[in-house]
């Protein structure tokens, strides 16, 4: 076992996590469920700006992943709200029923 | 020991992400998610990111997964339902074409990344002075158009959930 984690091993796990998050943005039904997958891109980003944060010896990178998290935060607030507002006029959570701006 | 934690939580994290995306009920999703938060904000106090890792803990996963299981609770949000059928095969081959893609890019990020020497803990600490001391010298714009944009998203959530609409 390697005292050192090699650097590429954050960088792997930032991809998985944001492929995955990509993957749940497809494939799930459910409104929040797809906004849950977009705050899981948003983390996995956040990784890999510490780790080059860690690599570079800046802090720029932490306060990078700082505004960031700022900015997914107002994202939830406003997102919510629309995802109430949604849920009172059409009465359901699924976005395959929430089409009219297809046809 | 650093690799082993490093494994640890790793693990933890994919493993609340698959949970995430194959959880059908929003509740065990939005509990995966505070999973993932809490072993990332581990992993940033790994790479020496102190303050990052409290606000991980602070804001996403106390804040935003609070606002998130509180909308679940107010919607009533149940189980998701399939709306059309998806056959076995596709549902597998999907699975398979996903893991080949992520590891085609862990290979790519393995084989491209030049070799430095890792990461150990306790080389570098991004401490709440040093982040602070930058956030207000260095990116005090930045900062300042922050406040501005969560004014207005404060305002927005304020005129969207208003009972008119």
């Amino acid at each position: 076992m390697p005292n050192a984690v090699p650097l590429s091993w954050y960088l792997i796990l930032s991809a998985i996590l944001f492929g995955l998050g990509v993957a749940g943005f497809i494939f799930r039904r459910n409104i929040i469920t797809v906004f849950m997958s977009i705050e899981l891109m948003l983390n996995a980003v956040n990784l890999t700006f510490v780790t080059f944060s860690y690599q570079f010896r800046q802090v720029d990178g932490h306060i990078y992943s700082f505004f960031v998290m700022v900015v997914a935060a107002a994202e939830a607030a406003v997102g919510l709200a629309i995802i109430l507002t949604v849920f009172k006029n059409r009465k359901t959570l699924m976005i395959d029923d929430v089409n009219s701006m297809k046809y | 020991m650093t690799a082993l934690i490093f494994l640890i939580f790793a693990a933890i994290a994919v493993f609340c992400a698959i949970s995430l995306v194959v959880q059908t009920h929003p509740v065990s999703s939005a509990l995966s998610l505070i999973g993932v938060m809490g072993s990332l904000a581990v992993l940033y106090l790994l790479l020496g990111g102190e303050f990052i890792a409290a606000a991980q803990l602070i804001v996403y996963a106390g804040a935003i997964m609070v606002l998130f299981v509180f909308v679940i609770m107010l919607l009533n949000a149940g189980a998701e339902t399939p709306t059309f059928q998806t056959s076995s095969f596709v549902k597998y081959l999907g699975i398979v074409l996903l893991v080949a893609f992520l590891g085609l890019i862990s290979f790519i990020i393995q084989a491209t990344l030049p070799k430095t020497e890792g990461v150990i803990f306790g080389n570098f600490q991004g401490t709440a002075a040093d982040v602070g001391l930058k956030l207000f010298t260095s990116y005090l714009l930045p900062f300042e158009v922050t406040s501005v944009l969560i004014l207005i998203a404060l305002v927005g959530a304020i005129v969207l959930a208003r009972k008119e609409i």
